[in-house]
């Protein structure tokens, strides 16, 4: 991948909302006053009389939309992923997934997202939490493109949803012509050596890393958008091939993506495994290239694990 | 619905009471005071004519729909609803056991007539908000009514919630209140102090009555006074006796969340049948 476009996510993200919005007009949008961050301005100037700014009261916006869910609206809940759910789980549990109502929960700037506000924004916990939800979808785009397809694919999913990204403008690994579905995982790189399984802006890290060694190593690099339900058979079946697995993600190495996968392969198909996270830490102040160095999320690491795997 | 007297309403409060301590004690476990405290309540509502519902369609899209935000008060609902005939009321003895439709708190859709899940105090008025909004936004003609209890408004989210429905304009909105003054570890005054609870809720620009919550026809009043206020919410405060008709349950916090054993099963039967 030469010069890749650099795009934000969440810019994905306020247009495919305008688009789902512009599909179904029982799509409405709360924010928990994060509205030009959570780029849900776009859909604000589009739709107001769909748009609801709720303050900074994450709990109460996260019941308001279950509320407006069980009389038929597709709420689209907003804010930071430290606050959305970080801040209202709770509500999130019982309002919306113990319910089943029909409530799209949307955390933006996770990981490093809001680098230099200092670890208390930086959010590393928020698959795991969203994770362990019965009736709970959870997905991870890649990128602007994906961010957008996946937004419009939720709005047209019937039940709860949490998505989750990241902030700063990364490289663009999809095109608009990439299928998305839902629960199925992208095989973004064929190989027979090493599975890296990635999620979110460690998707073009981890092809960045394959690209790297694939002098001595083979690599497959697989895009596990949807974390719950987990793609098992994809999962499986590139782990059964290549017998080493790297998993790597902006997030916690606990509960996250490489936690799903440690316990989907412990129990269908063991193999030596590494994981590329956030190390049980929280993170500081700098910028969130720098603090991707620092912790161990980029190219360079995942290629470490790839060869330490093997 | 045919008209009804306030003396027979007050018979039917005083069986759907007897209802909830023989679930209690049939379950073994659950909170008896705030279902007894605001039985006359629950009786107005469904059968005083104060709301629209259809028992032969309970989701009829333009039913009024009952918030019960706290869950713990579930038993009274129940025995209500089965009162109404949204289902048998042979099913009232299953609560709390396994795979009974009424479960401990109130899971959403499990039962006709059981819009939201509750039990985590203060969810049910964010949820209520949510759906005064919807009808609103789509111009509907039907209205929400959220029922609380005095100590769940200790959670912040409650006033939250009630900053939104102001800001909303939302006199769609009836938020109730059981002012019983007990909460699990006693008064509510010594727990978290909530007087003055009607300065408070006005405050939040919410249309504030205080009724007698064992008077019918003052909630029947305030109920359809709420109707006609169109410049803000209401919240009608409810005063009550908790464990109400049954002498040795009434204003005892204790009763919060402790059920009868037979012995005293026998005796608060017996004193509700002489009312």
């Amino acid at each position: 991948m030469i010069n890749p476009e650099m795009k934000a996510m969440r810019d994905g993200y306020g247009e495919g909302l305008v688009e789902a919005g512009k599909r179904n007009e029982k799509v409405v949008v709360l924010v928990a006053d994060l509205t030009e961050s959570t780029k849900t301005d776009l859909f604000r100037a589009e739709f107001p009389e769909r748009f609801f700014e709720m303050g900074i009261s994450e709990q109460n916006m996260m019941g308001v939309a279950a509320g407006m869910a069980a009389c038929g609206k597709i709420p689209f809940v907003n804010s930071f992923a430290c606050f959305n759910p970080g801040r209202n789980w709770e509500q999130m549990r019982l309002s919306v997934c113990l319910s089943g109502n029909n409530v799209k929960v949307i955390g933006g700037h996770a990981g490093f997202g809001n680098g230099t506000d200092g670890g208390n924004q930086q959010m590393f916990e928020d698959i795991a939490l969203t994770r362990v939800l019965p009736h709970l979808t959870v997905v991870v785009p890649a990128d602007y493109e994906q961010a957008k397809k996946m937004t419009i694919a939720i709005g047209e999913f019937l039940g709860p949803v949490y998505m989750r990204m990241t902030k700063p403008k990364r490289e663009v690994v999809t095109t608009k012509g990439t299928p998305l579905i839902i629960g199925k995982a992208q095989v973004l790189r064929s190989g027979k050596e090493v599975t890296v399984f990635a999620c979110g802006a460690m998707v073009y890290e981890a092809l960045q890393a394959a690209e790297e060694v694939a002098s001595e190593i083979d690599v497959e690099v697989i895009n596990v958008h949807t974390i719950k339900p987990l793609d098992k058979e994809t999962i499986v079946n590139s782990a059964r091939k290549t017998g080493r697995v790297v998993t790597a993600e902006e997030h916690s190495i606990i509960g996250g993506l490489g936690g799903a996968i440690a316990e989907l392969l412990a129990e269908e198909y063991p193999v030596s495994m590494r994981r590329v996270g956030m190390r049980d830490k929280f993170g500081e102040t700098g910028e969130p290239d720098e603090l991707l160095a620092k912790y161990g999320m980029t190219k360079e690491a995942i290629v470490g694990k790839i060869k330490e795997v093997r | 619905m045919l008209p009804v007297s306030m003396a027979d309403l007050a018979k039917k409060a005083n069986l759907l009471r007897a209802e909830v301590v023989k679930m209690l004690t049939n379950a073994g476990t659950g909170h008896p005071a705030g279902p007894l405290g605001s039985a006359d309540f629950w009786t107005m509502l469904y059968f005083g004519g104060l709301i629209n519902y259809k028992v032969d369609d309970p989701w009829w899209e333009e039913r009024d729909r009952v918030v019960l935000s706290a869950g713990h008060y579930c038993p009274i609902l129940y025995a209500v609803l089965a009162e109404a005939g949204f289902f048998p009321k042979s099913e009232l003895m299953t609560l709390r056991q396994l795979g009974s439709k009424l479960q401990g708190h109130p899971v959403a859709r499990s039962l006709p007539g059981i819009e939201t899940s509750s039990g985590p105090l203060g969810q049910g008025i964010s949820q209520a908000v949510g759906m005064a909004l919807a009808a609103k936004m789509d111009n509907q003609k039907w209205r929400v009514v959220c029922f609380m209890g005095d100590g769940e408004q200790d959670e912040g989210q409650v006033w939250e919630a009630y900053l939104c429905a102001a800001k909303y304009t939302l006199s769609n909105l009836t938020v109730v209140i059981d002012r019983n003054n007990i909460q699990i570890d006693g008064y509510t005054e010594n727990v978290m102090p909530l007087d003055s609870l009607a300065a408070k809720l006005a405050a939040f620009n919410l249309n504030v009555i205080e009724v007698d919550g064992h008077n019918l026809t003052e909630i029947k009043e305030a109920y359809e006074r709420a109707k006609v206020i169109f410049e803000k919410p209401t919240a009608i405060i409810l005063r009550t006796i908790p464990g109400k008709s049954v002498s040795f349950m009434e204003n005892n916090p204790a009763w919060h969340g402790k059920v009868p054993s037979p012995a005293e099963e026998i005796l608060a039967l017996t004193e509700l049948k002489k009312q």
